[in-house]
């Protein structure tokens, strides 16, 4: 059977300091309730610099300079250990700072609504000159508006304020007078949301050096909404994201099923592939502003600072077999189901062991399993402990209640077979899908043979369902048979084929 | 614990009484669970939720507590929980639950 192959990522977080403190909702629901209140006096105190952002090891790590097994080696916290040779650049992607990304949301912004002062304009206009990927989208900027003009738009026509070292810059306009759904605040957070994907699709396409024309597809899975008050989840960041790229022979749609949804996006993308509908299909997601800053109050207390104060943003781009990536084995997935019931025994069987044993696999036999790669610095302190490890302890658990390993092997089981997290927590972004861009390394030039990717969401925050939710897919080293197209069986069976038969002939010949 | 489970709490123990009501935890860190201990018993610490400053005293334990391993069927808690209890801190969860109830439980 031939599978689709991981073909490429892009990965990028963007340091938002100033949207940390006025969209983050800890911040923006202090500021409603206690505009004087000590916590949000404290924040500048608490609020690092772009350079110690991009020093910090779990960033370095997400963008794809340190492998998660080096930043293992790395003394935690890691935020009081920074990396002296940090760069803003990686292997999949940058560390953008907060002034450039504004003027990229002014570039993915399709209606005028992003307003910036003409004066901060120019300087915004100046680095992205300078910026590989968008030095020919610069025109798009604009000319800017007078700063007269920004505070009128907030004070008269109720614009979202944006905020860069703690001076007015620019706004985020409403996009109706009457429309709940299109106000200030929701075209703010879905501006961000898809101007970070943005970041992310146009580094895949960079590193991937794909024609951007051949993406034919793009499924979008961040956990925003957007539309207005007659189709409030409308859609389509897909297109949208893919309009900005430059991906013109592509469509999409967008896949929400909160964290979940990046694993989901994965397998649909495979699916769409294996099926010969699409040739290449792009999963992408931006970040979140509302969860800036969220465990900000635990953190000052710690006295540490917000480590909440990147927008994350990724893109994977799913392709035929080509011999070489690693595959995407659609046969190999795990569901958890309406029936699956709730308690963790239940979640993780559905998850790990269901697809294990569909491929007669051992726990074991996974080299690493990518769960919710949250970093330990920013939810430890928060009370919520060490995610991915308490993930790894589970699966293990289950392991030695099957046999597949000894109750004393647990402890090693988790370092083997687990990392370290390093995402951000931003929902989506720390979902099973961080790992895909090392995965695509450790399955090719590296020595794994195995990964599972596994996502899971919390479905009951929507009060729809009481249920919780997650699947999860096994990524394998490419054995370098590909089918050939229709036919079901493998080019090299194929040689064999021809071989045998001139044989034939020239036995025939030789008779002869 | 959450506002929102704070008020289901505080709405059931209204309907069927104190005194019939059990609260089961299934939080992952002794200090978690303790402080959901704490919220339905002496009332929210955080002073947050609709249970702040509310005395219930109700019954309350965690999943992994002998009371209520010995309670259910074997084969079904091993089903359900045997996995999470080889994970799981039991000891530091019992000492936080004896604690709590020691401390505040009217029932």
């Amino acid at each position: 059977m031939s599978f689709p192959v991981i073909k490429g990522t892009g990965y990028v977080l963007v340091h938002t300091p100033d949207v940390m403190h006025h969209h983050g909702t800890t911040q923006s629901l202090e500021r409603a309730a206690h505009p004087d209140s000590e916590y949000l006096k404290s924040l500048n105190a608490h609020t690092r610099s772009y350079d110690d952002v991009v020093a910090y090891a779990p960033n370095q790590t997400y963008i794809g300079n340190l492998h998660p097994e080096e930043l293992r080696q790395i003394a935690t916290p890691w935020f009081q250990n920074g990396m002296a040779n940090a760069q803003r650049v990686g292997a999949f992607g940058e560390i953008m700072p907060q002034d450039e990304f504004y003027g990229l949301m002014k570039i993915s912004d399709a209606f005028d609504l992003v307003s910036l002062e003409e004066g901060f304009l120019m300087k915004v206009k100046e680095k992205l000159e300078a910026h590989p990927l968008f030095k020919d989208d610069v025109s798009k900027l604009g000319s800017g508006d007078t700063q007269a003009d920004v505070e009128r738009f907030i004070n008269e026509h109720h614009a979202d304020p944006l905020f860069h070292e703690g001076h007015l810059v620019g706004c985020v306009k409403r996009a109706h007078d009457v429309d709940v759904s299109l106000t200030a605040h929701i075209i703010f957070e879905n501006l961000v949301s898809k101007a970070s994907g943005v970041l992310a699709m146009k580094h895949l396409v960079d590193k991937t050096g794909l024609d951007v024309n051949s993406i034919d597809y793009v499924i979008e899975c961040s956990e925003e909404a957007c539309g207005d008050m007659n189709q409030r989840g409308g859609g389509n960041f897909a297109k949208a994201i893919a309009e900005v790229v430059g991906a013109v022979n592509a469509t999409g749609s967008d896949l929400r099923a909160f964290c979940a949804a990046p694993t989901h996006a994965l397998i649909e993308a495979a699916a769409l592939v294996k099926a010969g509908v699409y040739e290449n299909v792009v999963v992408v997601a931006g970040g979140a502003t509302a969860k800036l800053g969220m465990n900000g109050k635990d953190h000052v207390k710690k006295e540490m600072p917000l480590l909440e104060d990147v927008v994350g943003g990724f893109a994977v781009l799913v392709s035929q077999n080509d011999g070489v990536n690693p595959v995407i084995r659609t046969d190999l997935i795990g569901r958890h189901t309406v029936g699956t019931g709730s308690s963790p025994q239940a979640v993780i069987t559905s998850l790990i062991t269901a697809p294990l044993d569909k491929g007669g696999l051992k726990i074991t036999d996974i080299d690493k399993y990518s769960v919710e790669m949250q970093n330990p610095d920013i939810t430890k302190p928060a009370g919520a402990g060490d995610v991915p490890e308490a993930n790894y302890k589970m699966i293990g658990a289950l392991g030695v209640k099957r046999g597949d390993l000894e109750r004393a092997d647990l402890p090693t089981f988790v370092t083997k077979h687990g990392m370290p997290g390093w995402a951000p927590t931003q929902g989506h972004i720390p979902s099973g899908i961080p790992y895909v861009g090392y995965a695509q390394q450790d399955l090719t030039t590296g020595k794994l043979n195995k990964t599972m990717i596994v996502g899971k969401g919390s479905l009951f925050l929507a009060r729809m369902t009481n249920l919780f939710d997650g699947v999860s897919v096994v990524l394998e080293r490419n054995s370098g048979e590909v089918e050939a197209p229709g036919t079901g069986i493998s080019k090299k069976e194929i040689k064999e084929m021809i071989v045998e038969a001139m044989k034939d002939v020239a036995a025939q010949l030789m008779k002869e | 614990m959450d506002l929102e489970n704070q008020n289901r709490v505080k709405t059931l123990t209204e309907k069927h009484g104190a005194e019939n009501m059990l609260i089961l935890l299934g939080a992952a860190e002794a200090e978690s669970a303790g402080l959901a201990a704490e919220t339905v018993t002496n009332g929210d610490p955080t002073f947050a939720g609709p249970l702040a400053g509310v005395q219930l005293g109700l019954k309350v334990y965690h999943a992994v507590e002998p009371e209520f391993k010995d309670a259910v069927n074997p084969d079904v808690y091993d089903e359900q929980i045997g996995m999470m209890e080889m994970v799981l801190d039991v000891d530091g969860i019992v000492e936080e639950m004896n604690n709590i109830r020691s401390e505040f439980c009217k029932y």
